[in-house]
């Protein structure tokens, strides 16, 4: 399945990725359970994001999209699978390869309430990765890069944030410390988990144009995790709807959001609201919610809530088959 | 008879640095079974402005203006003893964060029925007769009631909040960004649920949020705050088809038009102002591209331009100054 993605080369390829969680329980009912119970976080999951394209991964929560993101940077243990990047194989044991790929792959977190650590000052907050590899020879290096990232990251005069805490800065204002920080080792790859979710709707549009702005500046890859269906249409290449840890559909962003085939991603594009005047639109959802993901479903994983459903959908699970070309469906009623 | 009517409404906060006015003479309507939509940036005043109809302030906070009328009784002078027959029974809040807003050591139906223990004077048989058939409106099954929150998903504890909100059949709903924390799905289901909650039970209900993109369906009638103040109100064809205050327009351009061309919305430049230090005239002004002379010395005042159509801006629809 390499270069789906339509690029020449593969910045990211992912074959067959498990993630599973061993649920704790209790000393006296593993006594008498035979099975331990998992979690499927991440269940057989294969795609690849090219050099500088946007792939949006889309799900529910529960749907495995952050771990499918801190899988492939090595931050949670992947059960079963193999990580390439740039067709090299990620292997967390080879100290010298990692070292490298940390500094090439970065995350960008959801929460920018969070991710600053709210005892330093923004300078040591950025400069962090280049003091763990010592990549700065003198304070006033140190300091210059950090500035430069500042101000790509659109906060200039860069200097007057330097001696700054993050609880004087606003919620756009950290968001872009947190760009600036996973920018100043000049990645190739970033994985943005949902970064703009919580922030206000007048602060979220200059969030993306500066990342897109980045993008353009340095051919950079985005693995985009949003459960805005809207927004990866606005901003990625391509989008994969994920639900349950298992990929129901992959294309183009025009593919998936004007003419989606999956019963899923009809009645995901289908419910999005809209501003304007909608008064009196039906709301059509589904029935239910996201099933547990340690339950053990045969066949599709998205039977119990498809109206569609028929009899096979009960016995096999569905593979992802092509159905024209770069779009991907898994049903067994779209073929 | 109006359902509630908010008069010139001021909520002053005492700080440290000084007097915060977080709401500054807010003034609206609602019907029995309307629902109102308020919408803003964060610290724009809404939440206040919901917290001062029920009474729930923190210490800092104060009414220090303006009347809340609840069918022609005033809240806003009402003191605390008289508040706390009212409150629930008339007035209840489903919160922001359901997922922290259950306490995570009592059973979820206990949480009910103390709710209605306390405002009904019934027997604990009754409440729990009750809290059945509150569970089972919003699509909880009335055995669940018996589970801890932590066995609840998101959207299920989010429906045990709205549930605690109608226990007492109260006359106003507000919701505090009560789909805010949860997926597209989730959320239509919710809000379908307190549609049809509403339209049942002639329920008026005030919705807050920053997300106008869900009011367009849900909602008769929008108010758009800034820094404290109603800038816009209007029914949602005015909001949406005839616009009037800058405002308002940058807000509904900062969403994704997903049936036009794809194009990174234009968002709202500038951040909203300090409101410690609120500079004369209006308050928009800094952020606006259509502001003139006269709005950073002069404050608007709101003007009705339609029939159910009020705007507070010099210029508001676009034209010159109305006077």
């Amino acid at each position: 399945m390499s270069n789906e993605n339509g690029s020449k080369d593969n910045i990211v390829r992912i074959e067959g990725l498990k993630v599973y969680y061993d649920l704790k329980e209790s000393f006296s009912s593993s006594l008498i359970s035979q099975k331990k119970r998992r979690v499927k976080a991440v269940d057989d999951l294969s795609l690849s994001i090219g050099a500088g394209e946007i792939l949006s991964l889309v799900g529910e929560s529960g749907s495995g999209k952050t771990t499918t993101g801190k899988a492939i940077l090595q931050l949670t243990k992947v059960t079963e699978g193999e990580i390439f990047f740039r067709e090299e194989r990620i292997d967390p044991k080879n100290k010298v390869f990692m070292k490298a790929f940390r500094q090439k792959a970065q995350m960008i977190f959801q929460d920018p309430y969070q991710a600053l650590n709210p005892r330093d000052f923004v300078l040591d907050i950025i400069a962090e990765p280049l003091d763990v590899n010592q990549l700065a020879s003198s304070a006033k290096e140190r300091e210059d890069r950090v500035i430069l990232a500042l101000e790509q990251a659109g906060l200039s005069p860069g200097r007057d944030y330097l001696y700054r805490y993050p609880h004087e800065l606003s919620g756009g204002q950290r968001q872009r410390i947190v760009i600036a920080g996973a920018m100043i080792m000049n990645p190739d790859f970033i994985v943005a988990d949902e970064p703009i979710s919580m922030l206000d709707a007048s602060i979220r549009t200059g969030i993306l144009r500066l990342m897109m702005q980045i993008r353009e500046d340095r051919e950079l890859a985005y693995l985009f995790i949003t459960h805005d269906l809207s927004l990866a249409w606005l901003i990625s290449d391509r989008i994969a709807i994920l639900y349950l840890g298992s990929l129901l559909e992959l294309g183009k962003a025009d593919d998936i959001m004007k003419r989606g085939l999956h019963p899923y991603t009809k009645a995901l594009t289908k419910i999005m609201p809209m501003p304007g005047v909608n008064r009196g639109r039906e709301r059509i959802t589904l029935p239910g919610e996201i099933p547990s993901a340690t339950e053990e479903i045969v066949g599709c994983k998205f039977r119990g809530r498809c109206e569609k459903a028929i009899a096979i959908c009960a016995e096999q699970r569905p593979a992802l088959a092509e159905v024209s070309a770069g779009h991907f469906v898994a049903c067994h009623l779209c073929k | 008879m109006k359902l509630l009517e908010v008069e010139n409404l001021n909520t002053y906060f005492n700080t440290s640095k000084g007097q915060l006015k977080a709401v500054n003479g807010v003034s609206f309507d609602l019907e029995y079974g309307e629902a109102l939509g308020m919408v803003g940036e964060s610290g724009c005043g809404k939440t206040t402005c919901a917290l001062s109809i029920a009474k729930l302030l923190p210490k800092e906070g104060e009414i220090t203006g303006g009347r809340i009328l609840l069918e022609g009784v005033d809240l806003a002078s009402m003191p605390e003893s008289e508040i706390r027959k009212k409150r629930w029974k008339d007035v209840s809040v489903i919160f922001q964060g359901a997922m922290n807003a259950l306490n995570p050591v009592m059973k979820v139906g206990d949480q009910i029925s103390e709710a209605i223990v306390l405002h009904e004077k019934g027997s604990k048989e009754a409440a729990k007769r009750r809290t059945g058939e509150i569970l089972e409106l919003v699509e909880i099954p009335a055995a669940r009631g018996s589970n801890y929150p932590h066995e609840f998903s998101g959207g299920m504890k989010q429906r045990a909040m709205i549930a605690m909100a109608l226990a007492c059949n109260p006359k106003i709903v507000i919701g505090d960004e009560p789909t805010t924390a949860l997926d597209v799905m989730v959320q239509a289901q919710i809000l379908n649920l307190l549609e049809k909650i509403r339209k049942e039970f002639k329920m008026g209900f005030i919705l807050i949020t920053h997300d106008l993109s869900i009011l367009g369906e849900t909602c008769d009638k929008i108010a758009v705050m800034y820094a404290g103040k109603i800038v816009e109100l209007g029914t949602v064809e005015d909001i949406f088809e005839r616009t009037a205050h800058p405002y308002t327009q940058r807000l509904i351009a900062c969403f994704p038009n997903i049936r036009g061309e794809k194009r990174i919305p234009e968002g709202i430049s500038g951040s909203p102002p300090n409101m410690l230090a609120l500079a004369p005239g209006c308050s928009f002004a800094p952020r606006c591209d259509r502001k003139q002379a006269c709005c950073e010395t002069l404050e608007p005042v709101g003007k009705q331009i339609g029939e159910k159509h009020f705007a507070a801006c010099h210029f508001a629809l676009g034209g010159g100054a109305i006077e």
